[in-house]
């Protein structure tokens, strides 16, 4: 079945300056990066081209300085681009009136941010049932959501707090728990758990994962961590100065990278948390042995390969027979090295 | 040594030498230069090229309340709506408060409901303090009031307390529509930015003069100028308060699907309101200030038994009345200030509870408040605190001063006389000889060295303002009498800052009496002065120094502490002694930042300089408190402009120095 696009933008371009978008004009929409400098502009975001699909995680990675955080901002149009096109479910969203965009903002989008953007004012309660309380919905009926959505994040206890009192992790699964209170259909975090120190980011991804798989949410994830990145992503988009560079699934990522740009960041990614047996399996079929999924992660069927010490074969999603894999495959896959099929 | 002096005598510091000399020969012979050349304009602006401006402003407020009509309205009758807008809540509170409400007129008058009892009134802020920190707040408040009670300045705290109810609100809903509105719209910004700053280099006095005039003599007057006097910082803060909200907090409001109001006033306010909250103790601490100033255009209150006693000279009342201001600020600047902190989850709003749950203190407190209205009906004791009960401290202090005065009057004299004789005599004698066209030529040079052409250009203009308007010997004493304070309070401050900075004991005690110096309303300082010292410009200075000092002090303390760590580790493990230290690395990095303490110094020590034309200076600001006496709006307004000149030319020098020193260093 394919996915319907839910947010796709075309051409979309950000520059900062003087006269930004008279130039953009000029030079027929496709300026060089030279020809920018030379006009003293900043090209934040030059010619983005994305589709979004509907339920996927699509990550845009990113180093400081590459446009992702601006990128994202017009997506969510809290900035103007200069030009482009964006679509959501089809309508444009640069053509929307204040009225129509505040109203898309209220029903269908959410959003998680770096620093978490609690209201310092409010309890926890109070900050979840916060963009249901600027919806108009009555006291009851929006704090009988925020409860649930609360629940959902596991701080029933914490509710009456206010977010100073809070840890860094348990602040953003406020965050989060907010951006989910009026169930947004698309759902941006930007760097969400970027502020947060290593072992609860970890912690933190693993409830991100746990809430997608139940929420089946359309989401728009920005960070700076490639790990982060190829851990959570069905897509990423890499961004460097302005320009997305290459578009692709973790495993395309660090099989085929662009450019030694990208390269350089797949580099140190350990292979069998990224490839599927699919892409590294042979076709020739074995029969009478255990089976395992073309679509299972390396790490994930590793131990049953290598203790079947013989070829074991592969089945595609409905149990038919696509093909096999060596244990010794399993074994160049882990040590980094090429790996001929 | 002979590198040394090299650079000592650089080619700077011999223009700068040459110019000092020049100035001290034109200071000492400008006398005798003009008689021998029977030239009277070098020491004279000729009367001839003088500027009209004072009969032409006096001319136009004649016409604006005279004959200035818009049409629908005229202009008197706008001041008029003005007035009558602020009148209303006012009598309601002074009601409240003080009192009571009358049926009929004049001495017929009957009172049908009388004001809160003093009893009442404690209740009330006793609850006050517990609801906004804690017990000790509330006893706090309540020692205060009863403090005002026994020592029997009740019905004129509350006469001020009503002033201050007033205002307040005023003030800080002007200030944040202003500030919010400096925020959204650029231009409102710009245009609203000098206006600011003048404001706020206008002494008090000179807002006065207009307000009297277009409002008439009386309460209501006072406290539209008391308004005025305090929305600027609440303007500042608001602007600056929402500039701060992180910009995630405003994306996440657009992203919630606010509207613009709704970010305005369920984000972006909300979230500012702990700052909020400094601009709301400014303005009452500022209101507080004014109203006891604006007793001289009717304001009444405390302010008033200072000024009526500080005209007696008594001693004794002019204390008392002045420690009942010091104890209300104190415990209104406390209480405004726990409002400041934030709330524990503890105390977050209960929700679908009954009433009284939910607002325990009000019922209780209400309660009372009716439960003492009617037994003062049977005890007047309740009404109002007995007479026979009050302490009365004023013969003590007027003892006090005496047996000073008796006892250590030669010592006391000595020290002015020396402090006259041999420091502030010469100086103004230095400032006052020198010819108006060499002084305007040393600012335009001034500001060319700090700052390029653009400063020099604003110092000249300003520079001229003064001269042609005939204010350039008046201006003179102005600045003797500010810089000898300035210099005797940096003398003071400085090292007091520096010491606090490195002793952390010292740091919490001079913390404390700085903050306290800093509540006290202005006019609270000159009755110690006065008490000792008798009026001249020696008493004048003193109380300048006084008021003037908490920024040297506070401003050297923060530049010391403020000095990178990093600098000192690399000072120690070069060897550094203590001492070189902080001579040799704090001192010098420290200093662009006490300029800019010296800078505030200068600031309060020119606007304490007008009030002290009550204890008989000869400046600008007895020339601002001669018009204020005469109601002579034009001499009031250019004087006025003539101080806020000199503010502006100081301010902009030492920025334009404190900053090219900042560069200097590197810490720009």
């Amino acid at each position: 079945m394919e996915k319907s696009v839910k947010l796709s933008c075309r051409h979309v371009w950000k520059l900062f300056g003087n006269g930004a978008g008279e130039f953009l004009g000029k030079s027929d929409g496709a300026p060089s990066l030279e020809s920018l400098q030379d006009a003293n502009l900043i090209g934040a975001v030059r010619d983005a081209n994305i589709e979004v699909l509907e339920g996927e995680i699509f990550v845009i990675m990113g180093l400081s300085g590459s446009g992702k955080s601006t990128l994202v901002r017009c997506l969510s149009r809290l900035i103007e681009p200069t030009a482009g096109e964006l679509l959501f479910e089809g309508v444009d969203l640069r053509k929307m009136s204040e009225r129509e965009l505040i109203e898309i903002r209220r029903h269908k989008l959410g959003m998680v941010f770096q620093h978490f953007a609690l209201l310092p004012h409010l309890t926890v309660l109070d900050n979840v049932a916060f963009p249901l309380d600027v919806q108009g919905l009555d006291q009851a009926t929006r704090e009988a959501k925020a409860r649930q959505v609360i629940d959902l994040v596991g701080l029933s206890d914490r509710e009456s707090n206010y977010p100073r009192e809070l840890s860094g992790g348990q602040q953003q699964r406020v965050g989060i728990a907010r951006s989910l209170a009026v169930e947004p259909e698309l759902w941006f975090l930007d760097e969400p758990f970027s502020a947060l120190d290593p072992l609860i980011r970890r912690e933190m991804q693993d409830e991100f994962l746990r809430l997608q798989s139940m929420l089946h949410k359309t989401i728009v994830f920005i960070t700076h961590d490639f790990d982060e990145a190829i851990r959570l992503a069905d897509r990423i988009a890499i961004m460097k100065d302005g320009e997305i560079i290459q578009i692709a699934t973790p495993e395309e990522l660090v099989l085929n990278p662009a450019t030694d740009y990208v390269g350089e960041f797949t580099k140190h990614i350990p292979r069998a948390k990224v490839l599927t047996v699919g892409s590294v399996m042979s076709k020739d079929l074995v029969e009478g042995t255990d089976t395992v999924l073309a679509s299972a992660r390396i790490e994930e069927i590793a131990d049953k390969v290598e203790s079947a010490g013989i070829p074991v074969g592969v089945v595609d999603a409905d149990g038919k027979p696509v093909g096999s894999i060596r244990p010794s495959t399993i074994i160049d896959v882990l040590v980094g090295r090429e790996v001929v099929s | 040594m002979s590198k040394k002096a090299g650079r000592l005598f650089s080619s700077t510091s011999i223009v700068w030498l040459a110019l000092l000399l020049v100035t001290w020969l034109l200071s000492s012979y400008s006398r005798d230069l003009s008689k021998t050349f029977d030239a009277k304009w070098i020491t004279r602006f000729p009367a001839g090229w003088r500027l009209s401006l004072k009969n032409d402003i006096s001319a136009a407020m004649k016409w604006l309340v005279e004959e200035a009509d818009f049409g629908l309205f005229t202009f008197r009758e706008l001041t008029r709506g003005i007035a009558w807008l602020i009148e209303q809540p006012y009598n309601l509170v002074l009601s409240v408060l003080s009192s009571g409400w009358m049926e009929g007129q004049g001495s017929g008058a009957v009172q049908i409901l009388p004001p809160l009892s003093w009893i009442a009134v404690i209740a009330v802020v006793v609850t006050a303090g517990h609801f906004a920190k804690d017990w000790k707040l509330a006893l706090l408040m309540g020692l205060a009031f009863l403090y005002l009670a026994v020592f029997g300045q009740w019905d004129s705290a509350m006469v001020t307390l009503a002033s201050i109810i007033i205002a307040v609100p005023f003030g800080v809903a002007g200030g944040l529509m202003l500030g919010i509105a400096a925020y959204r719209w650029h231009w409102v910004d710009q245009a609203l930015r000098p206006i600011l700053d003048l404001m706020q280099t206008i002494p008090v006095f000179a807002y006065l003069v207009p307000i009297l005039f277009l409002f008439g003599f009386g309460p209501v007057s006072a406290l539209v100028a008391t308004i005025i006097y305090a929305m600027p910082p609440m303007v500042r803060v608001t602007t600056l308060a929402l500039r701060a909200v992180p910009d995630e907090v405003v994306d996440f409001g657009m992203m919630a699907g606010c509207t613009k109001a709704q970010l305005m006033w369920k984000v972006l306010v909300p979230t500012a309101k702990p700052d909020l909250m400094v601009g709301v103790n400014q303005v009452i601490m500022l209101s507080l200030n004014m109203v006891i100033i604006a007793s001289m255009i009717g304001a009444g209150g405390l302010g008033f038994d200072v000024l009526a006693s500080l005209r007696r000279l008594d001693i004794g009342a002019g204390l008392e009345a002045g420690i009942a201001i010091v104890v209300l600020a104190v415990a209104l600047d406390r209480l405004s200030q726990a409002f400041a902190q934030p709330r524990q989850s503890g105390e977050a709003r209960r929700r679908q509870t009954t009433i009284l749950y939910r607002y325990p203190r009000t019922l209780i407190v209400g309660a009372f408040c009716i439960i003492c209205l009617i037994a003062g009906y049977f005890f007047v004791s309740i009404q109002s605190y007995p007479e026979a009960l009050q302490v009365t401290t004023g013969t003590f202090w007027a003892e006090l001063v005496k047996s000073i005065n008796i006892n250590y009057f030669d010592d006391l004299e000595a020290v002015k006389s020396f402090m006259l004789s041999t420091f502030m005599l010469p100086v103004k004698r230095f400032l006052g000889g020198i010819p108006w066209a060499w002084g305007w030529f040393l600012m335009a040079a001034a500001g060319w060295y700090f700052g390029g052409w653009r400063l020099s250009l604003l110092c000249a203009a300003l520079a001229f303002f003064i001269i042609a308007n005939g204010l350039w010997a008046k201006a003179m004493v102005t600045v003797y009498l500010c810089g000898v304070s300035v210099i005797i309070a940096g003398i003071i401050g400085v090292p007091i800052g520096m010491f606090s900075a490195l002793n952390e004991r010292a740091d919490r005690i001079v913390g404390v009496i700085i903050d306290t110096l800093q509540t006290l309303p202005s006019f609270v300082y000159l009755i110690p002065v006065v008490m000792l010292f008798r009026v001249g410009d020696f008493s004048a200075m003193i109380a300048v120094v006084l008021y003037a000092l908490a920024p040297a002090v506070r401003y050297a303390a923060h530049g010391i502490k403020t000095v990178d760590p990093q600098l000192i580790e690399a000072g120690i493990v070069s060897g550094c002694t203590k001492r070189q230290l902080l001579w040799r690395i704090r001192a010098p990095l420290a200093l662009p930042e006490i300029m800019l303490g010296i800078n505030q110094t200068i600031m309060l020590a020119l606007s304490m300089l007008v009030i002290t034309a009550l204890v008989g200076t000869r400046d600008l600001g007895q020339e601002v408190y001669i018009a204020l006496t005469k109601a002579d709006i034009g001499r009031g307004i250019v004087a006025g402009l003539a101080i806020a000149a000199i503010a502006i030319i100081a301010d902009r020098l030492i920025a334009a120095s404190a900053q090219s020193m900042r560069k200097r260093y590197g810490l720009a």
